[in-house]
């Protein structure tokens, strides 16, 4: 473990030498991410000058889900950026390389694909929950502030289970999958309260494709809803169980795994 | 020439074929964007008969249309160019003997033509059986709509060509063309039709070339605009292509001169 975070530590100072020599690359990331961020929140803004509320849920408590929401998604594309994944590493035929090599391979897979100026979407994430719960005039106590911490890495492991175990597919089969774009576009179901989808999607965002834990479960919990409390609280839990299954089905691919690349 | 081309559209329409997977994975994922936004919209109506001038059945069937004209108009073209400049193709490319950026259009309609026809069409039958959509009425209404789409088309790929080209003078610029993807979708009335907008964004969108990328295909499509003043949204689209064209031109005259292949 030590040695990842020394590694980690080398890889961050080589990732701003290449980032920073496309300046105008660099930027525009940022700019599009904010500007990917923003647009959300313009489609609430405009939505709500027509409706008071969507469900039961009022405007600025959507935006505080969403405020949520932003900051394990940002935490998970910062350290498990690896979307090209089937391509890059197993079409390729990167993986490998990666297998040469001394860390545990899902390790190094994140090292080379991090993203570290990410950290703006927590920022981003932070200031849009800041704002609602000024609108909303929240209180909260000490304790909220590690829970909240541990329900957002909670969320983030559920993000990295999941992915993790859907790009292990691709050690499975050799051609495209397509599946990563899909799993991008099913997470923006989290974006919004649950109870606004059907029973089977809800169900489907419980429990198979957890996305509601990375949003409206653990964000209920900070917005006092008390009939969320349990699934607020099963938040750790899930988080837990998804990434192990991901690793372990990312484990037994690479041991399945016969190398496509040339 | 045109012979050319045509074989160049063809060749894309079939390398889409060949590629299944990505098929059946865009089928699922438009599938999931329209399941989302029509669950969203029903219970942002809840009991409420009408928003910004919509009923809660007419915005379904307009979530059903915008998402079927993007299948169409959408593509990526300006990432192929932006990879084709980072890998270092482009100086191949090049020196071929045709206009690199003519080359670009086709492939994109040889793309647009396979998603229309493999999934914008049995898309649009699938949704008739479920949605109460009033298809246009007469021939005419639906060549007036094909013609508006094919504006919306080249009007769309004319904005990838640009940004594509920008990557001649920023190497790399995967950044921008993300965000240009986000705001099309919002500013051509994809995700939120133009009217919800306040009037003020209304009034500054229509100085924009994306309102008729899809708002204003998809509102002909549903009778919304009548026939008689249909010319009028043809020839704002005919307009904003030419306009297009000039910056174009210009970059890309520059961009050749500018040149750096890096790999290769």
């Amino acid at each position: 473990m030590r040695q990842i975070i020394r590694l980690f530590s080398d890889y961050l100072s080589q990732y701003f030498k290449t980032r920073l020599a496309y300046r105008a690359d660099f930027v525009g990331d940022f700019l599009s991410n904010l500007v990917s961020e923003l647009i959300n929140l313009v489609f609430i803004v405009v939505v709500f000058q027509h409706v008071s509320l969507l469900k039961d849920w009022s405007r600025d408590e959507i935006i505080f889900i969403y405020g949520y929401f932003l900051i394990p998604f940002a935490l998970f594309s910062m350290f498990f950026g690896f979307w090209d994944f089937n391509e890059r590493y197993i079409i390729r035929g990167e993986m490998d390389r990666i297998l040469t090599r001394p860390v545990h391979n899902l390790a190094q897979v994140c090292l080379e694909s991090m993203a570290p100026d990410r950290i703006f979407g927590v920022i981003t994430g932070l200031l849009i929950m800041g704002y609602a719960a000024i609108r909303l005039h929240l209180s909260f106590a000490w304790y909220d502030i590690p829970l909240f911490i541990l329900l957002v890495i909670s969320s983030t492991l559920v993000y990295a289970g999941v992915y993790t175990g859907i790009a292990a597919i691709s050690f499975f089969s050799d051609s495209r999958t397509g599946i990563s774009p899909m799993i991008y576009n099913i997470q923006n179901y989290g974006r919004y309260p649950v109870d606004v989808y059907n029973k089977a999607i809800r169900i489907t965002l419980t429990w198979i494709l957890p996305f509601a834990f990375v949003g409206t479960y653990p964000a209920a919990y900070f917005l006092r809803k008390e009939m969320w409390y349990t699934y607020t609280m099963l938040t750790p839990v899930i988080g837990v169980v998804f990434f192990a299954i991901g690793l372990s089905v990312w484990n037994w691919g690479v041991k399945k795994y016969q190398g496509a690349g040339s | 020439m045109a012979k050319l081309y045509a074989e160049l559209i063809r060749i894309r329409f079939l390398t889409m074929l060949a590629y299944r997977v990505n098929y059946y994975s865009g089928i699922i994922i438009y599938g999931i964007n329209i399941g989302a936004y029509y669950f969203l919209w029903g219970a942002i109506y809840g009991d409420q008969q009408s928003l910004g001038g919509m009923t809660a059945e007419q915005m379904t069937v307009y979530v059903a249309i915008a998402w079927m004209s993007r299948a169409f108009y959408f593509n990526n073209i300006d990432q192929e160019i932006a990879q084709e400049v980072r890998e270092g193709k482009v100086a191949i490319e090049l020196i071929r003997p045709y206009n690199y950026l003519s080359v670009k259009l086709a492939q994109a309609l040889g793309e647009g033509m396979f998603r229309m026809l493999f999934f914008a069409v049995p898309g649009m039958i699938l949704a008739g059986l479920i949605l109460p959509i009033h298809f246009p009425p007469t021939l005419g209404h639906w060549g007036v709509y094909l013609l508006s789409l094919i504006m919306a088309f080249i009007i769309n790929t004319q904005i990838n060509l640009l940004t594509g080209i920008l990557t001649f003078f920023l190497f790399r610029n995967e950044g921008m063309m993300r965000a240009k993807r986000v705001v099309v979708d919002l500013l051509s009335g994809l995700i939120l039709p133009i009217s919800f907008f306040p009037v003020w964004a209304q009034t500054l969108m229509g100085f924009l070339p994306f309102q008729v990328i899809n708002y204003y295909p998809s509102k002909i499509f549903s009778g919304a605009i009548a026939m008689s003043d249909v010319a009028g949204v043809l020839w704002l689209q005919f307009a904003w292509i030419a306009i297009l064209y000039l910056p174009i031109t210009l970059l890309w005259r520059r961009a050749r001169r500018n040149l750096v292949v890096q790999g290769g």
